[in-house]
C-alpha cells in the first residue's frame, strides 16, 4: 500500500492533545447536524476539541474538475489554517483523501503536504486512532452502510465504521449487496454525466431497498447527498432515510 | 487514430444531460467477466504479490525501453526475422501495404490485435483493394456486421448471442440459430478457406522479450495460430510498449493476464514465436503512434504499462452503461480514457478523462496496478487548460470565484450567502438558468431532489455556542 496513506497513523495520540475539527464545506451549509454530531460526540470522549473558525474547503472540487490552480489556493488556505494542529478530524472519507493524498499533487510545498497527511477520516480517528469503538449509542432500526470509494479505495477504511455500528445497541445492521459499486455521486460527475451518474444512483437505491434496511448510514455525506436526493424523488422510496456515520452514534 | 464510429462521450455540448447507452448485455456481461475473474484469483494466495511482480518490470521497461527496443531488434533479426519502425499510424498501414503489395497480396487473415484496430489496418487494406479477414470469432462478428469493437477482449460484447444468429442469417444466408456452438461451427468453415487463401497473417503480439527476440501471443480460439502460421509471411503489429525484459519475466505476465482478461487460468493457446526459417518471413512492425508522448509525460507514464486485459473495463461502472464506442477510438473503458488523449489531440478527445466518478475500481481490478484514476485526473488538468472541448471560461470563472470565496472567512460568508441562500431559490423559480451553473442545477433535478436548506450553517452554531 502507498506509504503517504497510512503516515497519518504511524503518530500515537496522547490524551489530553487536542484536535483541531474540519466541518467540511457542504456539511458546513447543507447538514449542519452532522458537524454537531462529530462534536457532540468527541466531547463525549473527552477529546479537547477546537474548530479553526478560518477554515473553508479542502479543495476537491476544483481539483477533480481539472482546475489545480484554483484548487490550489484553497488547499493553501487550508494548510494555513489548519497548520498548528498535530490532529485534524473531518467526517468524510473524500475530504480526508482530498488532503492526505492529493494535496501533494496540487502544491508541492512540504508544509502544504505535512498539514495533509495530518487529517483523518472520522469512523478512522475513533477506532485506529483513539481506540473506542462503543460509543453508548441506541438505534433500534434496520441499517445498512454505504463506503465511499475514497474511504474504500484511498483511505481504505472499511473496518472502522463496521466495529463502531456493531456496538450501537438494537441496531441490526445489513452489508449492502454490490457494496463495491460507486453510488455514482463522483462531485461534478453528478451533473456533468447527470444521465449515467442517475443510472448508477438508482441501481445503488435498488440495493439498498434489496437489504430491507430502513436507513443508510455513511460517512460521506456527498454521497448519501445524491443517494438521498434519488430517494426523495420517489414517493414510494421517501421512507428510506439517508444518515452519517456520526449522527449515528450519537443516537439514543 | 482511426475513430470508431458510433458515439463519444460529448459532454461539452450535452452539459449532463444526455449520455450514450449500450444494451443491457454489456453490463451483464461485464459482470460475468468480473465474477470469472474473482473466483479464478482467489484461489491464488500471491495475487497481489504478482500484481506487484508485473508492476515492477512495466516500470523497468518503460524506464529502459530505448536500449531494450534496440535489444530486441538485435535479436529478432538474429533469429530471422525483420524489424519495422513506424512513427505513427500512417507509415505502419504504407510499411504493411508495401510488403503485401511487393508479394501480390489479396488477402490478409488477421489475429486478434488492438494495435490493428488502432491504426485502421483494415480500411487501409481495404482501400488498397486487399481482402482483409478477421479470424477471432467476435472480431469476425462485428467485421460481418460492418461495427467496431466494443471491448479489447470481447470485441462483440454489445452483441446478445441472438444478435449474431440475426446476423449470421441476414449475411450468410444460413438458418436463424442463436445456440453458440452452431454459429461457432459457421463461422469456422468458413474461415478455413481464408487461411489456405490468405498469402499474408497479420497479428498483434501481447509480449515481445527483448533477450531472446521471441514474440508471444495469446488466444483462445487456435485462429490467431493459423493466421500467422498458414501464410508465408507473417506481420506482428506490435506497440512499442509490449516489451518485456526477460523470458524469465514472462511466466507472471502469462499468469496475470489469462486471469485478468478471461477468467482463466492460462490462455488456451500460448503462441511463442522466434524468428522466421526462408522462405517463411517474419516481420514485425514497432509502433509508436504517440507512445513517445506518453513516456514524455512523466505523470502518464504508467498508461504504458497496460497489458490489454480488459479488467478496467469490466468493472467500470461507467463503460457497463456507456459501452466501449462511447470512448470513440479503439481503446475504451478506463484504460482508454487514460491512453486516447495522448494518441489523438485533446481537441478531440479532451471529454474522456471526465468520463468517470474517480471511483477507483478499475485500478483495483488492473494486474499491473496503473494508478488510472490519478491519470484521469492529470489528463482533466490537461484538458481545462490546453486545447480541448473541456476548457472552458464559463467554468474557469466559476472556479475563479469559487476560489477566491474559499481563502477566508468572510468571503465564505458571502459566497455561500450570494450562492446557496439567495442565488438558488431565485434560480431554482425563474426559468432562465443560465451559465455552466444552471445547466448544473438542471442536470442535478432532472432525477434528484435538492436538501432542503438548513436554518443556520454549522459555523453560526458553534459562534453561537461559545461565546
Amino acid at each position: 500500500m502507498n506509504t503517504q496513506r497510512m503516515a497519518a497513523t504511524v503518530a500515537a495520540y496522547q490524551p489530553g492533545e487536542t484536535v483541531a475539527l474540519f466541518v467540511p464545506c457542504y456539511i458546513d451549509q447543507l447538514y449542519p447536524h452532522i458537524g454537531q454530531a462529530v462534536v457532540t460526540l468527541l466531547e463525549r470522549l473527552k477529546v479537547p476539541l477546537v474548530y479553526p473558525a478560518e477554515q473553508t474547503c479542502c479543495g476537491q472540487p476544483a481539483f477533480n474538475s481539472g482546475y489545480w490552480e484554483e484548487a490550489r489556493k484553497v488547499v493553501r488556505h487550508f494548510a494555513r489554517v489548519f497548520a498548528p494542529y498535530r490532529w485534524i478530524v473531518v467526517p468524510s472519507g473524500s475530504c480526508a483523501t482530498m488532503a492526505r493524498v492529493f494535496f501533494e499533487q496540487v502544491d508541492d510545498r512540504a508544509e502544504t503536504v505535512a498539514v495533509g497527511r495530518r487529517v483523518f477520516e472520522f469512523s478512522e480517528f475513533l477506532v485506529n486512532v483513539l481506540g473506542v469503538v462503543d460509543t453508548g449509542a441506541r438505534f433500534p432500526h434496520r441499517i445498512t452502510y454505504h463506503d465511499s470509494c475514497h474511504a474504500r479505495r484511498e483511505l481504505r477504511v472499511l473496518d472502522p465504521p463496521r466495529r463502531l455500528i456493531g456496538a450501537v445497541r438494537a441496531c441490526t445492521f445489513i452489508e449492502l449487496p454490490r457494496g463495491e459499486e460507486c453510488c455514482g455521486f463522483g462531485g461534478t460527475f453528478s451533473v456533468k454525466l447527470a444521465g449515467t451518474s442517475l443510472a448508477m444512483g438508482r441501481d445503488k437505491v435498488k440495493a439498498i431497498v434489496e437489504s430491507g434496511a430502513e436507513v443508510v448510514v455513511s460517512g460521506d455525506a456527498s454521497c448519501l447527498l445524491h443517494l438521498g436526493g434519488i430517494l426523495q424523488r420517489d414517493p414510494a422510496l421517501r421512507h428510506i432515510r439517508t444518515m452519517h456515520l456520526a449522527e449515528l452514534l450519537v443516537a439514543g | 487514430m482511426n475513430q470508431a464510429q458510433g458515439m463519444i462521450f460529448d459532454l461539452a455540448a450535452t452539459a449532463g444531460l444526455a449520455e450514450p447507452h449500450a444494451p443491457a448485455v454489456v453490463a451483464a456481461s461485464a459482470a460475468r467477466a468480473v465474477h470469472s475473474k474473482e473466483v479464478v484469483t482467489a484461489r491464488i494466495p500471491q495475487w497481489q504479490t504478482w500484481r506487484d511482480a508485473a508492476h515492477r518490470v512495466k516500470a523497468y521497461t518503460i524506464a529502459h525501453l530505448d536500449r531494450l527496443l534496440v535489444q530486441f531488434e538485435q535479436q529478432v533479426t538474429a533469429r530471422g526475422g525483420k524489424v519495422l519502425w513506424a512513427e505513427d499510424a500512417a507509415q505502419a498501414n504504407a510499411i504493411i501495404l508495401d510488403l503485401a503489395r511487393a508479394r501480390g497480396v489479396r488477402t490478409v487473415v488477421k489475429g486478434k490485435s488492438m494495435a490493428t484496430e488502432e491504426i485502421g489496418l483494415n480500411h487501409a487494406l481495404e482501400a488498397a483493394g486487399i481482402r482483409p479477414m478477421e479470424t477471432d470469432l467476435g472480431e469476425y462478428i462485428v467485421q460481418l456486421a460492418g461495427q467496431r469493437p466494443s471491448h479489447i477482449i470481447g470485441p462483440a460484447m454489445h452483441l446478445s448471442a441472438g444478435d449474431v444468429g440475426k446476423l449470421f442469417a441476414d449475411k450468410l444466408g444460413i438458418p436463424y440459430t442463436e445456440v453458440p456452438e452452431e454459429l461457432l461451427a459457421e463461422a469456422r468453415k468458413r474461415l478455413r478457406r481464408d487461411y489456405v487463401e490468405a498469402e499474408m497473417g497479420v497479428s498483434g503480439v501481447n509480449f515481445g522479450v527483448a533477450d531472446n527476440g521471441m514474440l508471444v501471443v495469446v488466444e483462445n480460439e487456435g485462429n490467431a495460430g493459423l493466421s500467422m502460421a498458414a501464410p508465408h509471411i507473417h506481420v506482428a503489429v506490435m506497440g512499442i510498449e509490449k516489451l518485456i525484459p526477460r523470458m524469465a519475466d514472462l511466466p507472471v505476465f502469462l499468469n496475470v493476464l489469462a486471469r485478468s482478461g478471461t477468467g482463466q487460468q492460462l490462455s488456451t493457446y500460448t503462441h511463442l514465436i522466434s524468428g522466421a526459417v526462408p522462405p517463411r518471413e517474419l516481420v514485425v512492425v514497432l509502433l509508436d503512434n504517440g507512445r513517445t508522448r506518453i513516456l514524455a509525460d512523466r505523470a502518464a507514464r504508467q498508461a504504458l504499462y497496460c497489458i490489454r486485459c480488459g479488467a478496467c473495463l469490466n468493472v467500470c461502472p461507467v463503460y457497463r452503461r456507456a459501452g466501449g464506442w462511447a470512448y470513440g477510438w479503439a481503446y475504451p473503458g478506463p484504460i482508454g480514457a487514460v491512453t486516447t488523449p495522448h494518441l489523438v489531440p485533446l481537441q478531440l478527445s479532451g471529454e474522456l478523462p471526465f468520463a468517470s466518478s474517480l471511483c477507483g475500481a478499475c485500478q483495483e481490478a488492473c494486474p499491473v496496478k496503473i494508478d488510472i484514476p490519478h491519470q484521469l485526473l492529470h489528463l482533466r488538468h490537461r484538458a481545462v487548460t490546453e486545447p480541448s472541448p473541456m476548457r472552458s471560461w464559463n467554468e474557469r470563472w466559476l472556479w475563479r470565484l469559487w476560489a477566491w470565496g474559499m481563502s477566508g472567512r468572510r468571503r465564505y460568508w458571502l459566497l455561500t450567502w450570494l450562492g446557496l441562500r439567495l442565488g438558488l431559490p431565485l434560480v431554482r423559480r425563474s426559468p432562465w438558468k443560465p451559465g455552466k451553473a444552471g445547466a448544473w442545477l438542471r442536470a442535478w433535478e432532472r432525477g434528484r431532489e435538492l436538501p432542503t436548506l438548513p436554518e443556520r450553517s454549522f459555523k453560526s452554531w458553534w459562534r453561537a455556542r461559545k461565546p
